[in-house]
């Protein structure tokens, strides 16, 4: 039944690409050396491919990107992927790749690495506004190839009518692990689980910076994964977990910590911005808070996500790309996602505004000044992948031996 | 009359002549069909699994380099990552197929032979019935199944109903043999089993059975495929003779005994067919991984066809990619002849399942 399907898996990318050939009469691929030929010329529409979160973003983007168009004089269009990665590559493989569009971290490395996107960030006009650990994490080489979009930190949530109810207070928001993990304890009560998050790095990652640790050193050359403090971090998730006072959103039968969350499963969680969204489309009864989370023995600590807009290196008009990204990363074009999607600006110039406008996630903003991100080196995103399949048996294994068979892991990768 | 047979040869050859350009040009457009969109990219895919590819351009631009079998040694002997998520992928499907294939096959079996009974009463409806889910889309089937086994979901309350607190289905990681030996008080692996590996994964991981969550996935498949290997084994049924059942009848045969001896062995190409469809189809597993769990919890759902995918697009390892994918052709056409020289068709009946003596020498089969 699924044979068909599957040989075309089997061999990969390469049947759709051997169609293009031969049904282009050659002119499908454009080999990468000849390709720079038509940048000078800089003409014709743009097209974007995005990713999109929902009918809000889509909406936006298309407005804005509209709004571009008009004044600029140059055709665009947006369309939103269903598969971004699987459409990219297809792109890129035959020569003919949207303009504009979408990378996130983990797919940066790649494209950055066989050249499929265009190094432009260090032009652009806007460039310094960016926050640093935002455009560290599309440089490479020193290069910075592509404007940070926007971001989300993640921050925790505390559902206040389970707070109030478990007798607590405004004193006692957690602000050390003791106070997280009494806290939790004490929301723990039935069906409900005091903390509840997904069974990821991307989630419990987030103890690693406040306990001192980090993923790969300040260069990026070398792993350092199962450093004494991240072992202790881990060590502290996992008796969160032992002790019944946190819980993975999958053991809750939840998708997402969000879920688990909005459920009532679950009294606090921890997720970026964009479960605002989320609680308010699916959840609208949920009353909650958003604060920072609790610091560690080393201070505070949060993970950050990111995306960017990327130009393709095969871009028939990259000038005008260029200039439509300039547009949407502007500080005025930044705050209308802001308002639309709830994401946060990637620019320090419209902190003030974003947070003037929306008070309740101050948290979120407040992470960005010590936010780390996620190692984003070629082939980092596989060993992130193993990490959270180690992640999932936390409970009934050692938090050393799974660093350590990370660390090996990450250290292979970056030897690269 | 010598001339005859001459002037008969030549006028045969020129029709032959005419027959074959007629022929080619009737077959072409299959012929191009496939060569282009079966025969060019198995080859293209040939290229890129020894090249250096990155995912950018044509395959056979002069930026890709010809590197010999590095991708398949990556795969096979890197002792990296690659290699021990290729080991876990191989030692997943492998459970997966030697569960579904005798389970559906089975299964099959017996449902067509239920519907073929005369005195059964709404055969349509039944066969309807039993095929239905193989006509239905798998993605389809795969959020049915995600829905019926989630934590809360339909089969743990009926499982609930008979004092039985059932697993997070699709989030449960744990091996079943591994559940098993540890019910019997094995929850530390010996260390013969521990410290060895093979394809970067310890043999005591090997014997660890499917992860609840494949358990899932190996229900799903046998449910979804036994109605239309059910429809091949109706097929071959309603063509046996009725002469055959009643002569063993008058031997003296059981209806055990009739299926067992009579039936069976006159199915055999038919059990052949829906063998060798049952292997490739299970070792090919991919919509259901792409659409359920992506290879979680714990690369437990993993299997060579997703990984393939996950290799060249998402980590843009082109050449592994399209490595895997050929290294899972190989294990397919092994798998397929060791099957083919098990069912072989024996010459002599072996002695324990003779009726009777051996027919002389020159009797008919």
């Amino acid at each position: 039944m699924t044979r068909t399907r599957t040989l075309r898996m089997a061999t990969g990318a390469a049947a759709a690409v051997g169609a293009l050939a031969l049904s282009a009469c050659g002119s499908g691929f454009s080999s990468p050396a000849t390709s720079g030929s038509a940048e000078a010329t800089g003409s014709g529409p743009i097209s974007v491919l995005i990713g999109s979160s929902g009918e809000a973003e889509t909406t936006a983007v298309k407005s804005a990107v509209a709004d571009w168009s008009k004044t600029s004089g140059t055709q665009a269009s947006v369309t939103v992927a269903s598969d971004m990665v699987q459409q990219l590559s297809q792109g890129f493989a035959s020569g003919k790749p949207a303009d504009v569009f979408y990378v996130s971290t983990d797919q940066f490395a790649g494209f950055a690495a066989n050249g499929s996107l265009e190094p432009y960030g260090d032009s652009l006009a806007n460039k310094d506004d960016f926050y640093p650990g935002l455009a560290k994490a599309f440089s490479k080489d020193g290069k910075l190839y592509c404007a940070p979009k926007d971001f989300s930190t993640l921050s925790l949530v505390i559902n206040t009518d389970k707070w109030t109810a478990a007798g607590l207070g405004d004193a006692d928001i957690p602000t050390t692990w003791d106070g997280l993990s009494a806290a939790a304890k004490k929301l723990t009560d039935g069906p409900t689980t005091g903390l509840a998050f997904s069974p990821e790095i991307a989630r419990v990652g987030a103890f690693f910076p406040q306990a001192g640790g980090s993923f790969v050193s300040e260069d990026g050359t070398k792993a350092t994964i199962n450093s004494p403090e991240n072992v202790k971090a881990l060590g502290f998730v996992k008796s969160l977990l032992t002790d019944g006072s946190a819980k993975y959103s999958s053991d809750l039968g939840a998708g997402w910590g969000g879920e688990a969350f909005g459920k009532g499963l679950s009294a606090m969680t921890i997720e970026g911005n964009w479960i605002g969204g989320a609680l308010s489309k699916d959840y609208p009864d949920v009353k909650y808070r958003t604060v920072e989370l609790p610091a560690g023995p080393k201070g505070k600590g949060t993970l950050q996500f990111t995306n960017c807009w990327g130009i393709a290196t095969d871009s028939k008009n990259k000038p005008a790309a260029k200039k439509l990204v300039e547009q949407l990363t502007s500080t005025q074009s930044q705050i209308g996602f802001a308002k639309a999607f709830g994401v946060m600006p990637s620019v320090q110039s419209a902190a003030a505004e974003f947070k003037s406008e929306f008070p309740a996630q101050a948290a979120s903003l407040a992470g960005a000044e010590y936010a780390q991100t996620l190692p984003s080196q070629p082939g980092a995103a596989d060993v992130i992948k193993d990490l959270n399949a180690k992640l999932a048996t936390l409970k009934s294994s050692d938090p050393k031996t799974i660093l350590d068979a990370v660390q090996t892991e990450m250290t292979a990768v970056l030897a690269k | 009359m010598t001339m005859a047979p001459q002037l008969l040869t030549r006028r045969r050859s020129g029709i032959h002549g005419r027959q074959n350009a007629t022929g080619w040009l009737f077959i072409a457009p299959v012929v191009i069909i496939l060569g282009l969109f079966l025969a060019l990219p198995v080859a293209m895919a040939a290229w890129v699994s020894v090249s250096d590819w990155t995912g950018r351009g044509s395959p056979f631009s002069g930026t890709t380099n010809f590197v010999g079998t590095e991708n398949y040694s990556a795969i096979l002997s890197g002792g990296g990552l690659a290699e021990r998520d290729f080991g876990t992928a191989l030692r997943n499907n492998f459970y997966y197929v030697i569960l579904t294939v005798p389970l559906q096959t089975a299964l099959s079996l017996l449902l067509a032979v239920l519907v073929n009974r005369r005195i059964l009463k709404g055969r349509g409806f039944f066969r309807t019935a039993f095929y239905f889910p193989s006509v239905t889309s798998s993605v389809a089937i795969t959020v049915l199944w995600l829905f019926l086994f989630s934590a809360s979901g339909v089969v743990n309350k009926l499982l609930a109903l008979v004092g039985v607190a059932g697993p997070n289905w699709f989030q449960d990681p744990n091996g079943v043999l591994h559940l098993l030996a540890g019910s019997l008080g094995i929850t530390t692996p010996p260390a013969a089993l521990a410290g060895t590996s093979f394809l970067g994964v310890s043999w005591w991981d090997w014997l660890s059975g499917p992860s609840v969550a494949m358990s899932a996935f190996i229900l799903m498949a046998v449910f979804t495929t036994s109605g239309t290997f059910m429809l091949l084994f109706i097929a071959a049924l309603q063509n046996l003779q009725g002469e055959l059942q009643e002569a063993a009848m008058l031997d003296g045969a059981t209806g055990w005994q009739r299926f067992l001896y009579v039936t069976l062995p006159m199915l055999r190409p038919t059990l052949f067919t829906v063998i060798t469809l049952g292997l490739i189809g299970t070792w090919q597993v991919f919509d259901q991984i792409y659409t359920g769990t992506q290879g979680g919890p714990a690369k437990t759902t993993l299997t060579p066809a997703y990984l393939s995918f996950s290799t060249a697009f998402n980590n843009q390892q082109w050449g592994q990619g399209a490595a895997i994918g050929f290294l899972l052709f190989a294990i397919i056409i092994f798998f397929a002849i060791i099957q083919r020289l098990i069912l072989r068709e024996r010459t002599t009946v072996p002695r324990r399942k003779r009726f009777n003596p051996p027919p002389p020498q020159g009797g008919t089969k």
